[in-house]
């Protein structure tokens, strides 16, 4: 049968099957089981309309149960048993072998990795975006943008992506966008300015948000003497100025390794296998697909803040960084953590784009796609039962919380 | 504290859409000054290019002898309380009134200072931890006020600040913005309101802005007794003023006018030689009206009428198109349905219109 009419068949057999599925219910109910009439009329109206929600309720709760609730089950119990002993008990190996194993803590940092990052930067770029288009003629154009890739599939992404990251031999002509523009590097001035020059003061610059961000935290304490007490949770606040001082000297470390790593000029760069970076390659796929969503949603968070708060603000003498960091941020606040919250349950359970371009190759490995690679390729049924449940257990609370968040922002 | 003063103000949006006129205005340290209006004639725009949320189109805006037409509103030593109190709703009630000091770069103990002078002021110190979601709508109020209070500005102004809160409250905290003005004479206040218990009551001077641009500007009683125009006339009291056509027909210190009954009254408003012959308004306030058996500005059958225990006002009878005219008696005068009644005023209050200006202000 031609395709097209398979699928028309489809539609018919799916769409009919719907409403005569409600129509037909609801007429036996109405009709045979409680017929509204006879001596009973006024009970059976009562009982058929208990019932009613159910009727409409049954499909997708069946649905659920067959395709969500019962392989989470059957999921834990493979993970559990080991079919090559015929499901035998065999109670956490499964797991112990799985953490014996390089790969899966490679998986798990890197999952990591793409939790801290990717939420943070499309959150980053998607209120960026929103707060830049909101007041300016063309913001609905460069809106749609934004938002378009949204609407490509993560295969579809990682494919074009793929492309911009692609490499020739160096005699031919580059077709990757990253190596025609790397190529243009030929180590003379504009090289040592973009190379060098600008990376030194983006790090320069994060030392110091780091440093004085350290001292946002350690400055009470000092204060507090002065006072009199008071400074909050102590240990806290040197733990954070602590850490705060490792990244100042991490990124003065890098800056010393920017001026004397000599970059390959002229050599055509294979991006996706440069280990540690190739993740974030990877990762500014999903940057450029979810920064749309993040976009959409607080651009209407943005528009709801009341005009007149904005107002008092600027009369009270805020400049507009004040006013967006101090007014326009904080009452939105429930809205990013939503958006950020949702992001990061797409980034825990990130595979396609992995498997698309580099397939967990060149320690680019994530959870889901460990998990695949265990289920359908090595075909050790438990040990990818057991990263399965992992990443629930990983998803769980961030879903918890997400949903509560959103509960609230509704109300 | 300070005085303010406007010179050929103008306001034009898009260079074509023009809603305010050849506004001046001068406004001296320690008033309270009123701006009043119909919606839509401009008076939040004009109190908004005084903040400096809206750009002066042309014309000059001094505060205390400098021009501040491009001065940003925090520079320009204003407050401003809105309509919707917008209070920043994820700050507590001490930082909503210490946001803008902080921002300045004030010392710690000045901002305490001022924040419990403001509280001790509002009655607001139980509720200083809280945040605005926590307040009453009079509270939330108190707060926007204390918020322009810690500033301590030169100029203070309101924008419609009670229309959000019931009756009851409307009242109290009117009578609460009355007593912070008295206890801070020097300041000088703009307010603006839509309603005309607030302009009477809390104004030194009211301006009425009209058709882009002011229509009077004085003292409440002086709009009440003698308004300049026919449009303040029906603005300000309420019920509006009756204005009935009628004919000078005796010029002088008191001018005798012939009305369309044929009787002959007299006005207080003095009036020229030349103007025997001129066909006026006379304006007459309901509650000014008495019955008379002699001769009357108006005679007609009650159409009915509206008792409200204290007073009763009468509706006449009134030609289709043709607004009533209105008396309001002291008393209860159900009985007088369906009667036809004379009714008089004294000389002195009744005014004459001509071409919409009062002779009186010639």
């Amino acid at each position: 049968m031609n395709p097209a009419l398979q699928g028309l068949l489809t539609i018919i057999i799916g769409v009919g099957g719907c409403i005569g599925y409600f129509y037909l219910s609801n007429q036996f109910l109405d009709k045979v089981l409680f017929p509204a009439k006879g001596p009973q009329a006024g009970r059976n109206i009562n009982r058929a309309n208990l019932v009613r929600p159910w009727l409409f309720l049954f499909p997708a709760l069946f649905a659920l149960g067959l395709y969500l609730a019962y392989p989470v089950f059957e999921t834990l119990r493979l993970s559990l048993t080991d079919r090559d002993l015929d499901g035998a008990f065999v109670g956490l190996s499964n797991y112990q072998q799985m953490f014996a194993e390089p790969k899966f803590w490679e998986a798990l940092s890197n999952n990591m990795l793409w939790l801290i990052v990717v939420p943070a930067a499309a959150t980053a770029f998607g209120l960026l975006a929103a707060q830049l288009t909101d007041r300016i003629k063309w913001g609905s154009v460069a809106k749609s943008l934004i938002f378009m890739p949204m609407a490509i599939s993560f295969v579809g992404a990682a494919v074009i992506f793929k492309l911009v990251y692609d490499t020739r031999p160096v005699d031919q002509n580059q077709i990757g966008i990253l190596n025609a523009v790397w190529l243009q590097f030929e180590g003379g001035a504009g090289s040592f300015l973009f190379l060098k020059v600008i990376p030194a003061l983006i790090l320069i610059s994060f030392a110091g948000i780091v440093a004085y961000v350290g001292w946002i935290f350690v400055a009470p304490i000092a204060n507090s003497r002065a006072n009199g007490g008071g400074a909050g949770f102590v240990p806290l606040r040197l733990f954070v100025a602590a850490a705060s001082l490792w990244l100042v000297y991490l990124s003065i470390g890098s800056l010393f390794g920017i001026f004397a790593f000599q970059f390959p000029y002229g050599e055509p760069q294979t991006w996706l296998t440069i280990p540690f970076w190739n993740s974030f390659f990877l990762m500014i796929v999903l940057i450029w697909i979810q920064t749309g969503f993040a976009m959409v949603i607080l651009s209407a968070a943005l528009r709801g803040i009341p005009e007149e708060t904005i107002e008092a603000a600027i009369v009270d003498g805020a400049n507009p960084l004040q006013v967006f960091f101090k007014i326009k941020v904080p009452q939105i606040m429930g809205t990013i953590v939503v958006v950020w919250t949702t992001i990061t349950l797409v980034v825990l359970k990130v595979f396609d784009i992995v498997f698309a371009m580099s397939n967990g190759q060149w320690e680019t490995q994530v959870l889901a796609n460990y998990m695949y690679d265990k289920l359908f390729r090595a075909d050790e049924w438990g040990v990818g039962s057991a990263s399965a449940i992992i990443i629930m257990l990983l998803v769980s609370p961030i879903l918890i919380w997400n949903v509560y968040n959103a509960r609230k922002e509704m109300k | 504290m300070a005085d303010l003063k406007l010179t050929d103000v103008e306001k034009t949006y898009g260079g074509t859409v023009n809603v305010l006129n050849n506004i001046n205005l001068d406004i001296s340290k320690g008033e309270l000054i009123v701006f009043v209006g119909p919606s839509g004639c401009g008076k939040s725009t004009l109190l908004r290019m005084i903040a400096g949320l809206e750009k002066i189109t042309s014309g000059t805006l001094e505060i205390d002898g400098t021009v501040v037409n491009d001065v940003p509103p925090a520079q320009r030593g204003i407050a401003m309380v809105f309509q919707s109190y917008a209070l920043y709703p994820h700050m507590t009630v001490r930082d909503n009134m210490t946001f803008a000091l902080k921002l300045a770069k004030k010392s710690p103990q000045e901002i305490d200072e001022a924040v419990n002078r403001a509280a001790r002021i509002l009655q607001l110190e139980p509720y200083l931890d809280r945040l605005p979601k926590a307040l009453s709508g009079g509270q939330r109020q108190r707060v926007a006020i204390g918020r322009s209070i810690v500033r301590d500005p030169k100029v203070y102004l309101f924008d419609e600040p009670l229309s959000n809160l019931d009756a009851a409250l409307r009242v109290a905290t009117r009578i609460e913005i009355a007593q912070l003005k008295e206890s801070m004479p020097d300041s000088t206040m703009i307010y603006v309101t839509h309603d005309q218990v607030e302009a009477m009551t809390l104004a030194t001077r009211i301006v009425v802005l009209a058709n882009k641009g002011i229509a009077q500007v004085g003292s409440p009683l002086q709009l009440y007794e003698r308004p300049e125009n026919e449009f303040v006339a029906q603005f300000i009291g309420s019920p509006s003023m009756n204005l009935l056509p009628g004919e000078i027909v005796e010029t002088g210190a008191q001018t005798k006018v012939k009305m369309a009954n044929g009787s002959i009254i007299s006005s207080a408003v003095p009036t020229q030689d030349g103007d025997k012959g001129m066909h006026v308004n006379v304006g007459v306030r309901p509650e000014d009206m008495v019955a008379t058996d002699g001769d009357a500005i108006f005679e007609g059958k009650v159409d009915f009428t509206e008792a409200l225990g204290e007073v009763t006002i009468l509706y006449f009878e009134a030609e289709e198109g043709k607004d009533a005219v209105l008396a309001k008696m002291p008393g209860i005068h159900k009985d007088l349905r369906g009667n036809a009644v004379k009714v008089t005023a004294a000389p002195e209050k009744v005014q004459l219109f001509h071409n919409g200006q009062s002779l009186y202000y010639r």
